[in-house]
């Protein structure tokens, strides 16, 4: 791998760019790895990236059905901020920002982290005591986010309308400063660059159709793939919305469901929107990509399904409050809409653990808010397959928690997730 | 929009209906008999599959009853809705497409 430095950007300059290379092999599947990651997203590929630079091992190969970033991790809205109400979720995201802070270093790719703040909306008595007292909490765990009256919210972000009248008042908003976007497929990318540089067989148009069990143990002993048998010992599974599906396939029954997510954009204009603005009561997301498009969010559609597309009524809803907030875009061009599978558990917080079966480790139900998370998520789940045993930051997080009841109940904290 | 058949009222977009999640899930006969790994199961586990899915809608903006669907989870298309109580449909996915 080329490094991207001052010196070889010069070179390539004068050589009109055409020695940078391929940024990441195409192998052929070996017969056997010490790790397979099934699911070739942000989760997946960071997964690999860890084990081989945290952990050192690098016989590992990343299983992806379709192409890298095709999933979830290439059709986000790439918020990113950790100002999540319980101890164990703060202490999951916020090890994520901070790895965020530091990932185009660690990479030596521009994944573009901009911390240009994550604004959350209150609009009623509800919200402001909600967010209050998220505040409050996030504090106390050492994550910043400060309360906003509606004029400092306005001079954060003059787009918004303040206007008391309006259907949908902006009585205060919660800012979380460090939090901000990144671009997804970047993400991808340099993780797969970074973890390939250390000999991670990145494998792509592959994908696991089934497990092969030690009859006595009941243990993994590889895949089966659309491209032959793959033995190893240990394999995590990372695919987001087809986790309930390839589970099933080693007889786990998972406590999940999968939805659409849909988001669209806007045709690219002049910089105009200088921070990322929630309304968790209207469901509605907005910041403004570097290419001048407004990225615009919406909730899951209200049924199960994997069809990748949802229904015009709920992004019309979405724009029906955008255009409430933000009386300026109501003249807007959307230019693009397409959905996600998104996998949602009962409580609306992740799984990353073990199994029943052993070797067989799972990282999951992110639901509709798993991009934040990427570095934070990789990291603790490449410990998980190291070393057998959980991280202290995703010890919570398991499958267990649904039979003991210690469930991390975001969904009732926040009302929605994300 | 989906377009979904009431058993009662005849087909009638999505914007009517509340969805319900898995269809024909027991309540425990003997509640105080189930271990946690039981209740587990009927709490929070739900078959979650790429393909036929019953599944409960409400008539909510209509005649307010419950109902059951089947539904092909990868195309979205209905294959049959039938009154709350009736047993499902026997109906092979590959019939279904
Ligand atoms: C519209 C939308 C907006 C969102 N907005 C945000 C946001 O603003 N902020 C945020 O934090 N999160 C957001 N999310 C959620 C976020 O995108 C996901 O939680 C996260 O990207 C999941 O990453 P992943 O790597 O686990 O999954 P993915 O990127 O989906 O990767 C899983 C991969 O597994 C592969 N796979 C599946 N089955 C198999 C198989 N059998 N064999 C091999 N490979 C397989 C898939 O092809 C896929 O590439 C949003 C999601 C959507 C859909
Ligand atoms: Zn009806």
């Amino acid at each position: 791998m080329r490094r991207f430095n001052l010196a070889n950007l010069l070179t390539e300059a004068v050589r009109g760019h055409e020695g940078w290379g391929r940024q990441w092999r195409s192998p052929e599947p070996k017969k056997s790895y010490d790790v397979v990651v099934v699911g070739g997203g942000g989760h997946g590929l960071g997964t690999a990236h860890y084990l081989a630079e945290v952990h050192g091992i690098t016989n590992v190969a990343v299983l992806e059905k379709g192409w890298i970033g095709g999933g979830n991790t290439g059709r986000n809205t790439t918020i990113i901020r950790s100002n999540y109400l319980y101890d164990e979720s703060a202490h999951l995201y916020e090890h994520a920002v901070k790895l965020w802070e530091g990932l185009s270093r660690d990479l030596n790719y521009n994944v573009m982290y901009s911390q240009r703040g994550v604004m959350m909306l209150a609009h009623n008595v509800h919200d402001v005591q909600v967010f209050k007292r998220h505040v409050y909490a996030n504090r106390l765990n050492g994550v910043d986010n400060e309360w906003l009256t509606p004029e400092q919210a306005q001079a954060y972000c003059p787009p918004l309308s303040i206007d008391p009248r309006a259907r949908y008042p902006v009585l205060g908003a919660a800012l979380q400063r460090r939090g901000g976007t990144a671009r997804h497929d970047a993400v991808a990318w340099g993780y797969a660059r970074a973890a390939d540089a250390r000999g991670v067989d990145i494998i792509q148009n592959c994908e696991v159709t089934g497990f092969r069990r030690d009859p006595a143990t009941g243990a993994v002993t590889g895949v089966e793939t659309t491209r032959g048998f793959i033995g190893a010992t240990r394999v995590g599974v990372a695919a987001a919305g087809h986790t309930s599906v390839i589970m099933e396939r080693a007889g786990v029954r998972m406590p999940l469901q999968s939805f659409p997510l849909q988001a669209l954009v806007s045709e690219p204009v002049k910089p105009v929107f200088p921070c990322v603005v929630m309304s968790n009561a209207v469901h509605a997301y907005i910041s403004q990509s570097d290419k001048g498009e407004l990225v615009i969010g919406a909730g899951t559609d209200q049924y199960a399904s994997y069809s990748q597309q949802g229904g015009l009524q709920i992004t019309t809803h979405t724009l029906d409050a955008i255009c409430e907030i933000f009386p300026r875009f109501s003249r807007m061009r959307m230019l693009r809409n397409w959905g996600g599978i998104v996998d949602v558990t009962p409580d609306r917080s992740p799984i990353i653990g073990k199994t029943p079966v052993p070797g067989l480790y799972v990282n999951c139900g992110w639901g509709t808010g798993g991009f934040k998370a990427t570095p934070g998520s990789a990291h603790v789940f490449a410990h998980t397959l190291a070393t057998g045993e959980p991280h202290p930051i995703n010890a919570p997080f398991t499958l267990d928690r649904f039979r003991t009841g210690r469930l991390i109940d975001e969904a009732a904290a926040a009302a929605v997730a994300h | 929009m989906l377009l979904i058949t009431c058993p009662h009222c005849g087909p009638r977009p999505e914007l009517e209906f509340r969805w319900g999640g898995e269809a024909h899930v027991a309540r425990p006969a003997d509640p105080s008999a189930l271990d946690d790994r039981a209740w587990s199961e009927f709490l929070f586990v739900r078959n979650n599959p790429k393909g036929l899915f019953a599944e409960r809608w409400n008539h909510a903006h209509g005649c307010q009853r419950w109902f059951n669907a089947l539904r092909d989870t990868h195309s979205d298309k209905f294959v049959a809705t039938y009154p709350a109580g009736a047993p499902r449909p026997d109906i092979a996915a590959e019939d279904a497409r």
